[in-house]
C-alpha cells in the first residue's frame, strides 16, 4: 500500500570508486548541511562514520551493563545458594567462601557482556532487516565487493531532487541514482 | 627497538628483508573477494574433497556406534575403573579444548595487539575452535554415565531443591566451557556477517542467495553499522582475551585443586594455557597447509603466516618445557615421598615409554624450529605440527593416568589401558572435527574477506 504523503523516492545515491572519494564526499555533504544520510562501504572506514558526524556508539555501555548483570547475578545466586538456600559444609569452609565463587562470576560477566553486546549491536543497527530501499538499486550490490556509496535521504530537510542531484554531481561520483522505495 | 607494525599495515609490511609479505602483491578488492568466495560458490566438488569427506564421515559413524553402545552398556565399556576413573575421556577433553585455544588467541589477542597478519587465518582458526570445543564438550558429558541428566550441572531451581556445588572446579569447568563455546560461536558469527552479505550478492542460485541472505541479516555496509560493529568486535576481543587464558586455567584447576601427587601444583594453570596454545597452533598449521594448497590461497596465506605460527609454537613449546622442568624440580625439592615416587613412576614406571615419547615430541624435536631453513619448509612444518599434536595428547595422558594409577597407597594401585571403545570414541571425534572442517570450507568463506580488503593499500583513506 502506498502512503500518499511519503516522498516519491527514498533518496539519491552517489557511487564512488575509492574509500578516499567516499570520505571526501561525505565530509562535503555534511558541510553542505545534509544530516539524514549514510555512507556504505565494503569494509569499515573509521573516517566515514566520523564524516557523518556519528562519533559515539552505545555498544560499550550495553556490554558493560550486560557484564555487570551477569557477574552480579551469578555472584548473588552463589551467595544465596551457599548461605541461605542450601548451605553445604565442604571441608569446613565458610558458607561465604568467596574465592571459589570468582570463577563462575568471571565467566558469567564475559558471557552476558558478550551476548548483550552482540544482541545490542544488531538491535541498534536495526538488523535483521532483509529489505531496505538501498537494495532497490542494482548497482548497490557492489557495496559488498569494491564500490562505495553515499545516500542522501529524501527525508532530510535540505533535500531537493534537483539541487541535491546537482550537489552530488559536484562530488564527481561514478554514477548517481535515484533510490526508489 | 624495531617499531611494531601500524594498525593499517599493508602489503608492504615486511619487517626484515627476507621476510615474506602478509599478502602477495597484485591483490585488489576484486581478487580478494573472488579468490575466497569462488572457492565456495563456483568451485566444483572434487574427488579429493569428496573422499576426505567420506572418510571423515566413516569415522563419525564409528563415533555414533561407539556412543550408542556406550549409552546401552554404560561407561564400563571404557577401560576406566578405580583407581583410574578418568581415562581417555578426560585426556581427550583436555586435548581438544586446548586445540581450540589457538583460534581465540588469533582472533582476540592478535587483534588487540594489531597483528594484521591474523586476518588471513582468523576465520578458519575460529571455526577450528568451535569444532574442537564441540568435540571436547562431548567427553565430560559422555563420561557422566547418564548424559541425559547433564542439565543437573547448571544452577536451576530444581524440584529436588539441590544446587550445584560451587566450590568444585568441575562446576567451574561447566561455566568456563559453556561460556567459551558460546562466545567463540558469536565471535565467529559476528565476524562472518559482512562476508555473508558478499556471498549473498555473489551467489547465483536463488536458494543459495536466500540462505546467505538470511544469515547475513540484511547487512548493507552502512558506516553507522560498521562503527557499532567495530566497537563490538574490539570489545568481544577484549572479553575473549582473558577468556583464552581462563578456560585452560580452569581446566587445570580440575587437577591442581586435587591433592593427588603430580597434580597439586601451582605451575599447572600457566603451563596448561601454554600447552593449549602450543597444540592449537599445531592444529592451525595442520589445517592451513592443505587448505592453502588445495584451494590455491597461497597469495593470501603466505609463508609469513606459517613462519609466524612456527615461531609461536617454538615460544609456547619452551614455556611448556619450563613447565615440565619445574614440575620435576618441585617434585624433588618438595621432599615429599609421594611426589618423588610419582616422578620415579613417570620416568621408569609402566607408562615411562609415553613420558619419554612426549619429551621427544614436545621438547626435543620442535627445537628444530630454531633453524630458519626448516621454518620455511612446508612439509617439515606439517610433520612437526602432527608431532606436537601427538606429544600434547601424550602429555595429557601422562598427567591424568600416571598420577591416578599410583597414588598414596600401593595396595590400591592399578593399571589402565584404553579399550577399543575408548579409541573408537577418540578417533570418532577426530572424524567429527574433520567432517565439520570439510563442510565449513565448502559452505563459508574460509578467510575473512572484508578484513583482507582493509589490508589492501587502496583501502587507506588518503587525506
Amino acid at each position: 500500500m502506498k502512503e500518499p504523503l511519503a516522498p516519491a523516492i527514498y533518496g539519491l545515491m552517489a557511487e564512488f570508486g575509492s574509500s578516499t572519494d567516499l570520505v571526501v564526499a561525505t565530509r562535503a555533504a555534511y558541510a553542505a548541511g545534509y544530516r539524514k544520510m549514510d555512507a556504505y562501504s565494503p569494509f569499515p572506514i573509521e573516517e566515514a562514520s566520523e564524516a557523518l558526524g556519528f562519533h559515539k556508539t552505545r555498544v560499550p555501555l550495553i556490554v558493560l551493563m550486560g557484564g555487570l548483570f551477569g557477574g552480579c547475578g551469578i555472584y548473588g545466586l552463589q551467595y544465596w545458594i551457599n548461605c541461605i538456600s542450601y548451605p553445604l559444609n565442604i571441608g569446613g569452609r565458610p558458607w561465604h567462601s568467596w574465592p571459589a565463587f570468582i570463577v563462575p562470576t568471571f565467566e558469567m560477566t564475559v558471557l552476558f557482556g558478550g551476548l548483550a553486546g552482540v544482541f545490542g549491536m544488531f538491535a541498534l543497527n536495526g538488523l535483521p532487516m532483509p529489505h531496505h530501499p538501498v537494495f532497490n538499486v542494482d548497482r548497490f550490490s557492489a557495496v559488498t565487493r569494491d564500490k562505495f556509496f553515499l545516500v542522501v535521504e529524501a527525508a532530510d530537510p535540505k533535500f531537493d531532487v534537483v539541487n541535491t542531484h546537482k550537489f552530488m554531481q559536484s562530488l564527481k561520483p561514478l554514477a548517481i541514482e535515484e533510490v526508489p522505495h | 627497538m624495531r617499531e611494531g607494525p601500524e594498525e593499517k599495515t599493508l602489503l608492504e609490511d615486511v619487517p626484515w628483508p627476507d621476510e615474506p609479505p602478509v599478502m602477495l602483491p597484485g591483490q585488489t578488492y576484486e581478487t580478494v573477494t573472488d579468490t575466497i568466495a569462488d572457492a565456495v560458490l563456483t568451485r566444483p566438488i572434487g574427488l579429493g574433497w569428496l573422499s576426505g569427506f567420506l572418510i571423515a564421515g566413516m569415522f563419525v559413524m564409528i563415533l555414533l556406534i561407539a556412543v550408542t553402545y556406550l549409552f546401552f552398556r554404560g561407561v564400563g565399556i571404557w577401560g576406566i575403573e578405580i583407581p583410574v576413573a578418568w581415562g581417555f575421556a578426560i585426556v581427550n577433553f583436555v586435548w581438544w579444548i586446548g586445540i581450540g585455544h589457538a583460534g581465540t588467541l588469533i582472533s582476540a589477542i592478535l587483534l588487540l595487539l594489531k597483528q594484521t597478519w591474523r586476518n588471513s587465518i582468523n576465520r578458519f582458526a575460529e571455526a577450528m575452535t568451535l569444532f574442537a570445543v564441540a568435540c571436547a564438550g562431548m567427553f565430560p558429558l559422555l563420561h557422566l554415565g547418564r548424559p541425559w541428566l547433564a542439565y543437573w550441572l547448571f544452577p536451576y531451581p530444581a524440584s529436588m531443591g539441590v544446587w550445584p556445588q560451587f566450590r568444585s572446579p568441575l562446576v567451574w569447568d561447566v561455566f568456563a566451557v559453556t561460556t567459551y563455546a558460546t562466545i567463540s560461536a558469536v565471535f565467529w558469527y559476528v565476524g562472518l556477517v559482512p562476508d555473508l552479505a558478499t556471498m549473498r550478492e555473489k551467489a547465483k542460485h536463488p536458494l543459495t542467495k536466500k540462505i546467505y541472505g538470511i544469515l547475513a541479516m540484511g547487512w548493507r555496509g552502512s558506516a553507522r553499522h560498521w562503527k557499532r560493529y567495530e566497537s563490538l568486535y574490539l570489545l568481544l576481543a577484549g572479553l575473549a582475551t582473558p577468556l583464552v587464558l581462563s578456560v585452560h586455567t580452569v581446566v587445570s584447576f580440575d587437577f591442581a585443586i586435587a591433592i593427588v601427587p603430580g597434580w597439586h601444583t601451582t605451575i599447572f594453570p600457566p603451563y596448561f594455557v601454554a600447552g593449549a596454545i602450543y597444540s592449537g597452533f599445531a592444529m592451525v598449521l595442520v589445517l592451513a597447509i592443505p587448505i592453502r594448497k588445495f584451494y590455491h590461497l597461497e597469495a593470501l596465506i603466505t609463508m609469513r603466516h606459517l613462519q609466524n605460527s612456527a615461531k609461536i609454537m617454538l615460544a609456547t613449546g619452551l614455556i611448556v618445557a619450563y613447565g615440565y622442568f619445574f614440575e620435576t624440580f618441585i617434585g624433588i625439592y618438595s621432599g615429599s615421598t609421594y611426589e618423588r615416587s610419582m616422578l620415579q613412576n613417570r620416568w621408569f614406571g609402566p607408562y615411562s615409554a609415553m613420558y619419554w615419547a612426549l619429551i621427544v615430541c614436545n621438547i626435543a624435536l620442535p627445537q628444530l624450529l630454531w633453524i630458519p631453513k626448516l621454518r620455511r619448509n612446508i612439509a617439515f612444518l606439517f610433520f612437526i605440527s602432527l608431532d606436537i599434536l601427538i606429544g600434547m595428547w601424550l602429555e595429557r595422558f601422562v598427567i591424568v593416568i600416571t598420577s591416578l594409577a599410583r597414588d598414596f597407597l600401593p595396595s590400591s594401585w592399578g593399571h589402565y589401558i584404553g579399550t577399543r571403545w575408548d579409541w573408537a570414541v577418540f578417533t570418532g571425534t577426530i572424524g567429527f572435527f574433520s567432517l565439520c572442517m570439510f563442510l565449513f570450507i565448502r559452505i563459508m568463506p574460509s578467510i575473512s574477506i572484508f578484513e583482507l580488503r582493509q589490508l589492501l593499500p587502496e583501502a587507506e583513506v588518503k587525506e
